[in-house]
């Protein structure tokens, strides 16, 4: 039977071809458009570590002066605060971290050095933000404050001055300093940057990473945002690190609730005891943030991607107020033809279901033609967005939504139609003939 | 002819005219919002800079050898770039415009803790910086040499003298008697340094900023392996100056590598390449959705021709003339159109009004809908003239015919 009704809505598609193409057509360009706007969507508001989003917190302490107008803490920490934080120990894993600028001199001598952004961190980085490595692993606890010169390289780096060879064991320069290589990470592009949304919300991952106790020895300062709430200190390096300046990101671990609040009381004795040194002037704002909240916090998904998806929803509207006034021109220009069926003995419901499997096709083909659309769409949006590549691409679940969506759409469109054509009497078509 | 006789008619066939009206509804109120969020971004990516922005680019220098010494390199350097063939002229800089990355300051009218402050955003520059920037200097004078601070990376000093825009010389001073006047910057305002100049305007580095023409040229160069210069040339020739500059300085010292050699207008174009990509999606979903009503249109149009058939032959078997027959559904049409855009209208004002509250978009202006409606009005009517055309070639013998 089904066959039967695919044959004859096949009869039916090709007998206007003009009217199908129009049909497919406005169903494959409100299909394309919202698949467009929502990949976009979907993408920027995807979870970048889904069973830790809950677990992993982003730390903000409200060190400010008193003439501070935001409504909002500090989303960084200053040097002072974040060496009590980590020193205190009270998280199951902690970080602090930051990103510079290293000049890597490449062991290739026909390669000339160049700029490299290394991220200092604690080693903890690497399990708290599940980080896959390639070769080697993190460098020892030991070592995040010990000054040693290790590094661990991004997959991308390695390649560049290795070729892609296992390089764990080998020395890098860095700067006026002899690095080893102690890690070499596997691919790795968190969408969005999570860890850090200070500089870019869909940025590269950073070049290399050393660990935080390199920071004074090296004199080493944040290419990122720094915010001095204050004086920027005396003009020494140690000046700058005792000063009010906020450059470093704090992120802890907290595995359950319970420690989540335990922490939280931490941080907030922790401030109380600086107020009795003079620090801290405002009222207490300490704030434990999870991913989910920090991406939320941070406006990630930005604004126009948002009002994009709305007016792309508004659109297929109107595309399926289209299609619906189409289909009922082409089943009403067929009436005789229903009023012989139904004459003939067919039951309202076989001709309902014969209509539904005819706009169903309309949809399949307007859906594929919108998955289409969607693909050039997004190509289009990969060239006009700045890091469009990490949210406009079509994956899977969103090519399944789509297929989706345009069946959905056409059925829908098409159920008033059809709906309006069984319910006529047959006799007032055959009457004419 | 009587509006009435085709209103009756349409009326047989509502559901037809109801969609089409209804879809009108829609599209106008999608294409009035579309549109006016696509202007403001434009209107945003067009405001003057006050910088000569089409002729300017921006080196990165990075010394990395131990024996690098940065104040020489500078120097050589800055003799170099002002004599190359086609420079208008050059500075040392320690932050581009329009970049998105600065130095945010905050300056205040008296010393003291607590004052009030005027946020801004600092530019180092040398004596050539007005130049080399191509900034229109509207009173005072420019740095001297003497003035010039040379700093290390970790100095905090601030100069004595500084230049700043029309923008912030208004907000600091708004009576506009800023120049001769004294800033304080720093914890307490340590440093107090006198305006010696007011430049028209100049964008600062964060183009979404509200601030962002509040910008301060501060006299300092700083003696650090990292630097970057400002290349202003000639009008035209800036992509082959930059080329050759590039070449020149990659040679002209083995103790140093050259980097991001970019025109300003590329670090424009990057910091809005978010509103142009908004601007671009919005006028492709605009051209879309007026295509797709428009073959609406043509579609329902070209079947109620066929459905009426018949009773076209009749009428102009009983003496209507062609252009009557076009008329009939032109005015149709017409009709239809009308009752959606007065919807439309409302729609658009309630999109608006739910696009303001949620995402923060600016309010409509008023003059975006009669715009839109006039439009509109002749998509609508240039759709249903296929159509009507082919309805005023009905013969009048039709009307004889049984079947």
């Amino acid at each position: 039977m089904f066959i039967y009704n695919l044959r004859l809505a096949w009869l039916s598609v090709r007998r206007n071809p003009i009217l199908s193409v129009l049909m497919v057509g406005a169903i494959a360009i409100g299909i394309g458009v919202s698949t467009t706007t929502l990949t976009v969507y979907h993408l920027m508001s995807g979870n970048p570590i889904p069973d830790k989003s809950n677990q992993l917190y982003a730390v903000q302490l409200d060190s400010r002066s008193k003439e501070a107008t935001s409504t909002d803490p500090p989303t960084q920490l200053n040097y002072r605060d974040a060496m009590a934080l980590m020193h205190a120990h009270r998280a199951t894993r902690q970080t602090a971290d930051y990103i510079t600028s290293l000049v890597v001199h490449p062991p290739r001598v026909e390669q000339k050095p160049f700029y490299a952004v290394a991220r200092v961190a604690l080693s903890d980085f690497f399990p708290m933000f599940e980080v896959p490595f390639q070769y080697g692993s993190p460098w020892e606890k030991a070592d995040d404050e010990s000054g040693a010169q290790v590094a661990v390289l991004s997959h991308d780096l390695n390649q560049k001055l290795f070729g892609g060879a296992n390089s764990v064991g080998k020395s890098l320069q860095l700067g006026d300093r002899t690095f080893r290589i102690v890690g070499v990470l596997a691919p790795w592009s968190p969408t969005p940057k999570f860890y850090d949304l200070e500089n870019n919300h869909f940025g590269d991952t950073e070049d290399l990473f050393i660990p935080f106790g390199l920071t004074v020895p090296m004199q080493l300062q944040s290419s990122g945002n720094t915010n001095c709430y204050g004086s920027a200190g005396d003009g020494t390096f140690t000046g700058f690190l005792n000063s009010e300046c906020n450059w470093i990101q704090f992120w802890v671990e907290l595995p359950t609730q319970a420690d989540r609040d335990s922490y939280m009381q931490f941080l907030n004795s922790y401030v109380q005891e600086q107020k009795r040194v003079g620090r801290f002037p405002r009222p207490l704002d300490n704030r434990l943030q999870n991913v989910t909240e920090w991406l939320n916090f941070n406006h990630v998904v930005s604004d126009d991607s948002r009002a994009l998806v709305a007016l792309a929803l508004l659109f297929l509207g109107v595309c399926m107020l289209n299609t619906i006034g189409l289909i009922l021109a082409k089943f009403l220009r067929r009436s005789p033809e229903i009023g012989l069926r139904r004459a003939l003995g067919a039951r309202r419901s076989v001709l309902f279901r014969q209509y539904l499997v005819e706009v169903g096709i309309i949809g399949v083909a307007g859906g594929l033609g919108g998955l289409l659309l969607a693909w050039l769409g997004l190509w289009g949006v990969r060239n006009l967005i700045s890091d469009g590549a990490r949210i406009a691409h079509l994956d899977w679940l969103m090519v399944g939504a789509a297929l989706l969506l345009a069946l959905a759409a056409s059925i829908a469109a098409g159920i008033y139609p059809a709906w309006r054509v069984i319910r006529m009497a047959p006799a007032a078509y055959l009457k004419v003939q | 002819m009587a509006l009435h006789p085709i209103l009756s008619a349409t009326l047989r066939n509502k559901t037809g005219a109801i969609l089409i009206a209804l879809q009108i509804a829609i599209t106008l109120a999608i294409v009035c919002n579309a549109v006016f969020i696509i202007n403001e971004r434009l209107d945003q990516i067009g405001r003057p800079t006050g910088m000569d922005v089409d002729n300017i680019f921006v080196i990165q220098s990075v010394g990395f050898s131990p024996k690098y010494n940065p104040a020489d390199a500078r120097r050589m350097d800055m003799d170099m770039l002002r004599a190359m063939p086609g420079v208008v002229d050059a500075a040392p800089i320690s932050d581009i415009p329009l970049s998105g990355g600065g130095w945010g300051d905050a300056l205040a009218t008296k010393p003291g803790e607590g004052v009030s402050e005027q946020s801004g955003n600092i530019f180092t520059v040398d004596t050539h910086g007005l130049n080399a920037f191509g900034l229109k200097l509207v009173a005072g004078r420019n740095f001297r040499p003497d003035e010039i601070l040379e700093e290390d990376s970790q100095s905090t000093d601030f100069p004595k003298v500084v230049i700043v825009t029309r923008a912030m010389a208004d907000k600091l001073f708004p009576n506009g008697d800023a120049l001769g006047k004294t800033v304080y910057e720093g914890a307490g305002g340590r440093h107090a340094a006198t305006i010696i100049g007011i430049v028209e305007r100049m964008q600062g580095a964060w183009v979404h900023w509200t601030g962002l023409e509040r910008s301060v040229l501060a006299p300092i160069v700083y003696n650090q392996s990292f630097t970057r210069y400002i290349v202003r040339t000639e009008p035209g020739r800036r992509d082959a100056v930059m080329q050759a500059a590039r070449q020149k300085l990659d040679t002209s010292n083995p103790g140093r590598f050259i980097q991001k050699v970019r025109s300003l207008a590329d670090y424009r174009a990057k910091s809005y390449a978010d509103d142009t990509a908004m601007a671009t999606m919005l006028g492709v979903v605009t051209a879309l959705i007026l295509t797709i009503t428009a073959f609406g249109i043509v579609g329902l149009a070209s079947f109620s021709v066929n459905q009426r058939i018949k009773q076209i032959g009749t009428r102009r078997a009983l003496g209507a003339r062609r252009r009557d027959i076009v008329r009939y559904f032109m005015i149709e049409n017409w009709m239809i159109t009308s009752i959606g855009v007065v919807v439309g209208s409302a729609l658009a004002v309630g999109v608006n009004f739910w696009l303001v509250n949620l995402f923060s978009i600016e309010p409509l202006t008023w003059y975006y809908i009669p715009v839109a409606i006039l439009a509109l009005w002749v998509l609508g009517l240039l759709a249903v003239m296929g159509p009507a055309l082919r309805a005023a070639r009905v013969p009048p013998a039709i009307a004889t015919r049984t079947v």
